[in-house]
């Protein structure tokens, strides 16, 4: 069964038990559950980037590894080319681990401090044992390292990632997943640890690599502008939940939820501002673990009304592509 | 740390430059020494040779049994130092692979091993060692199995701690998303990790290997035809040394075994600055 | 008088490897109640710069030159007793990360307290009214004073430290990176609350921060460090719609511009320079895409380019 979709998820939940003191456990029947994720939907064509947008605690993070199963599930479906990821064979694991990669925030952290590159970037190899002879292995190391834009790639290879800069960090682990020939990746805020000056090397890398191998993205952020520029499709996050989701432009633009809004009027823009009043929302986003009745939003809503309290608001496609999770977004797109 | 800063830092760490010099000075004795020794350790003297103080030709005199007590402490050197190492070497294998799965796993796993490893921790050690000793026999390499399997916990406790924090950083979640195995994350990234760890502890349990030797042979249980130091303060006692007032009899290997154990914890000290640079410039 | 004017200031750090040369003859100038933005890649001067400016620079760190004038005195000059009770009084510093250094096991409220009769001679009781004040100006319920700082979420933690930093009513307010590690929406709060407290106040801010998107809306004028040295200085609208530095052009370039073509623009190739060795010429020629062979020997000055705008490139005014 061949399908146009690279990744298709299915009311995907994700919950963590909160550990808590010895007093608590022995008083209170009632088990605390964080629900980072708690039920989203999306799909992912073959070679389109979606961005995930959302501030800390929206769940962007734990979907992104929750789809790669680096995490356990509690409910849902999550399809790989058509295929059934969760409780899969091992053979069926060995070929998603190879073809779907992760790109972490932190280069710092992501890479073992104590390998050279050539190992770093050699390491899915050896693991998937895919090359024969090492004259093979360091031809592959070679090709992606130079794709990677590290050139020359020899000079790289005894070097030890505390003599790399930060952006030739990235390129490194950027190297280490492209060596498989990936179909599928998450990557979880790759440029939000670089300088300005050097982000846009990594993110037109990506871009290329996508245009040139059809590679589809996850692409996990927290800076709307930042997705804005690189994705086809944007999905904002709020609490475990999608709230709006929808071509780039049309997101940015014609953004119709109240917290995206929220969002895209606080996105600062390099240049001179006719110093609008900015809308910023009150408050804070209230603890995931409290168990929250209807919209998750409605705490810090401007538009929130009793209806907001009771019921949860489902995704409803108000234009071809363009789904919004709110009592009003009929009423919203129509005003637009 | 590179292995090249880790030698500059020990030149210029006085206690570790101690330690390394007092055992290299061992180590040095213990492998050219039975060449340069002066006499065999197997020849017994006459009536006349027995007991004797020091003198040119016995530099450190002689045995009960009028041996050369200076060819017996170099011979013992080899013993004690050839025990030290491999008891030592036992018990770190066992406590860094038991760590690293308990750390590694957790849950069930962490527990079952953690409960064995506080039972080997809290049991007397010396008698457990003497029971062990009897029931096995007294040969050199019974000694070491002894020493090496009670002397790992502590190896054990300390690496698991360290895996635990290891296991949560990055690399490791990325080389699971890449599809490697629990096989090749323990030894290919947490192994190289814990290592520098594993190496300080290492000396610490060497000094400890090098007490129980001495201690489990003068108390009788060691390998009678293997004279250790510890050996040699056995028969020393046994020989009446003490109470005849030789004391280039037993005094020697006695000092021989505190430098050793000194030098050992010297530098476990000074690792444990090298390794902790918090501790540095204390 | 000018609140603040840093001249040719040179602060260097020793270290094993030589004289690190962090920041290296900047000068700028600060009037009350004026917001200045500083902005610049990781290490090139602009933490430094800040904590010269207080004299918190850690122990290898030395000033060897140029004065800092505080309403005309030189802060250089002052010795450390006179600096500390400077301090807090006259400059307050917020750092990136200040929120972590709150006592765990002492009340907010108590904290600030402690703070204010460390630098005024008045009571325990009279402090804690102050911290409550303070927590009203920081937008901050009052009764939150008597809460721990657990209790506390990021965005309420740097409340608090605002607050902390404003408590002997200072002239000029440092902020050195204050919002980077709190979410969008946080540090448009944050953002908001330092611009509203400097217009009630008229204390003058110096915001430090690599994100130059965020400044645009926030200061009134805008110094641009690189490698030590203020390559561009002037007001907001100057340095956007006039970019007189072709390395402040390509990083206005490196951030997202919504309701422009949706491009992503080249990033600056190549590293800044190492700060141990001399620079010979202009410190951005090697990554510069305006370099000509002159930029390789010659080192430029600061030239005028427009109303209190000033730019160091040896291209200025060529045709």
């Amino acid at each position: 069964m061949t399908t146009d979709f690279a990744i298709e998820v299915k009311d995907l939940k994700v919950y963590f038990k909160i550990k808590r003191g010895l007093a608590e456990d022995l008083f209170s029947k009632k088990k605390k559950i964080l629900k980072a994720v708690d039920g989203i939907s999306f799909n992912l064509a073959k070679g389109e980037i979606l961005s995930l947008v959302g501030e800390s605690g929206s769940g962007k993070t734990t979907t992104g590894k929750a789809i790669l199963q680096l995490l356990e599930i509690e409910t849902g479906e999550i399809k790989f080319f058509g295929e059934e990821v969760r409780r899969k064979d091992k053979n069926f694991m060995r070929r998603f681990r190879q073809k779907a990669q992760m790109i972490f925030q932190d280069p710092y952290q992501s890479i073992n401090p104590r390998n050279i590159v050539m190992d770093i970037v050699a390491e899915p190899l050896d693991v998937n044992h895919l090359v024969k002879s090492r004259k093979e292995r360091t031809a592959k190391v070679k090709l992606a390292l130079e794709q990677a834009g590290l050139e020359p790639a020899e000079d790289f290879y005894q070097r030890y990632p505390h003599e790399l800069s930060g952006g030739q960090r990235q390129r490194v682990v950027l190297a280490s997943s492209m060596i498989m020939d990936p179909t599928f990746i998450v990557a979880d805020e790759p440029v939000s640890m670089l300088d300005a000056s050097i982000r846009t090397g990594i993110l037109r890398l990506m871009l290329d690599l996508r245009d040139s191998r059809q590679i589809s993205y996850l692409f996990i952020t927290h800076d709307l502008s930042l997705a804005w520029l690189i994705s086809d499709r944007i999905a904002i996050m709020y609490l475990g939940k999608i709230m709006e989701i929808g071509g780039a432009d049309e997101i940015i633009h014609r953004g119709i939820h109240p917290y995206t809004k929220a969002l895209t009027a606080i996105m600062p823009t390099p240049g001179v501002n006719k110093r609008k009043e900015r809308i910023v929302l009150p408050g804070e986003t209230p603890n995931p673990t409290e168990d929250l009745r209807g919209c998750k939003f409605n705490s810090r809503c401007p538009l929130v009304h009793d209806r907001c309290y009771e019921e949860s608001p489902e995704l409803i496609e108000i234009q071809a592509g363009h789904q919004v999770a709110c009592h009003l977004a009929r009423e919203l797109s129509r005003n637009h | 740390m590179k292995l090249k800063d880790f030698g500059k830092a020990i030149l210029h760490n006085k206690l570790a430059l101690t330690g390394t010099i007092i055992l290299l000075f061992f180590i040095i004795v213990a492998t050219f020494g039975p060449l340069i020794m002066p006499f065999s350790t197997m020849e017994f003297g006459e009536v006349e040779d027995l007991l004797l103080s020091p003198s040119f030709k016995h530099l450190l005199g002689t045995d009960d049994m009028g041996r050369d007590v200076l060819a017996n402490l170099i011979a013992g050197a080899r013993i004690s130092l050839l025990i030290g190492a491999v008891a030592t070497a036992i018990s770190m294998i066992i406590g860094t692979l038991i760590g690293i799965l308990a750390g590694y796993f957790g849950k069930g796993i962490d527990n079952l091993l953690m409960r064995f490893t506080d039972f080997f921790l809290v049991i007397p050690w010396l008698p457990l060692m003497m029971v062990l000793a009897a029931i096995l026999g007294t040969s050199l390499w019974n000694i070491i199995f002894v020493i090496g399997i009670t002397g790992w916990a502590g190896t054990a406790r300390v690496v698991r701690a360290q895996t635990l924090s290891v296991r949560e950083r990055q690399f490791v979640e990325r080389t699971v998303s890449i599809g490697a195995g629990h096989g090749h994350i323990m030894f290919r990234h947490i192994l190289p990790n814990v290592f520098p760890l594993v190496f300080a502890n290492t000396v610490l349990v060497a000094a400890v290997a090098i007490i129980s030797e001495t201690t489990l042979s003068f108390l009788g249980l060691g390998d009678p035809t293997m004279a250790s130091w510890g050996m040699m303060l056995h028969y020393a006692f046994e020989g009446g040394a003490t109470a005849s007032g030789a004391y280039w009899y037993y005094l020697p290997p006695g000092i021989c075994v505190v430098l050793v154990v000194l030098s050992f914890t010297l530098l476990g000290y000074a690792f444990d600055e090298i390794l902790n640079p918090k501790l540095r410039g204390r | 008088m000018t609140l603040l004017e840093v001249k040719h200031l040179r602060t260097y750090f020793e270290t094993s490897k030589g004289l690190y040369k962090a920041v290296d003859d900047t000068s700028f100038d600060l009037d009350h109640g004026e917001a200045l933005g500083l902005v610049g890649e990781s290490g090139c001067g602009k933490t430094t710069s800040a904590l010269s400016i207080v004299r918190l620079l850690p122990k290898e760190g030395k000033i060897h030159g140029g004065q800092i004038l505080f309403e005309g005195t030189d802060l250089v000059q002052l010795s450390d007793e006179e600096i500390r009770s400077r301090r807090w009084k006259d400059i307050s510093i917020i750092f990136q990360g200040s929120m972590n250094a709150l006592n765990p096991v002492m009340k907010v409220g108590d904290q600030i307290a402690e703070a204010i009769v460390l630098h005024e001679k008045i009571s325990k009781k009279a402090a804690l009214a102050r911290a409550g004040e303070l927590f009203e100006l920081v937008e901050m319920p009052v009764d939150r004073i008597n809460n721990y700082p657990h209790e506390f979420s990021g965005g309420m933690k740097q409340r608090a430290m605002i607050a902390i930093a404003l408590a002997c009513r200072p002239k000029l307010v440092i902020g050195d990176e204050p919002t980077t590690a709190l979410d969008v929406m946080v540090q448009a709060q944050i953002l908001n609350l330092l611009e509203k407290l400097r217009k009630e106040l008229n204390m003058g801010l110096i915001l430090i921060t690599h994100d130059l998107s965020i400044l645009a809306e926030v200061c009134d004028r805008i110094a641009v460090m690189y490698a030590g040295k203020i390559v561009e200085f002037g007001p907001v609208e100057g340095v956007f719609e006039n970019t007189a530095h072709p390395y402040t052009e390509r990083l206005i370039a490196c951030f997202p511009h919504i309701g422009k073509e949706k491009i992503i623009p080249p990033s600056i190739e190549g590293i800044p320079p190492n700060l141990l060795e001399p620079i010979s010429g202009c410190p951005f020629h090697p990554r510069c895409h305006k370099a000509i062979p002159k930029c390789t020997v010659q080192e430029p000055e600061m030239v005028k380019v427009g109303e209190k705008h000033y730019a160091s490139c040896l291209r200025i005014g060529e045709a």
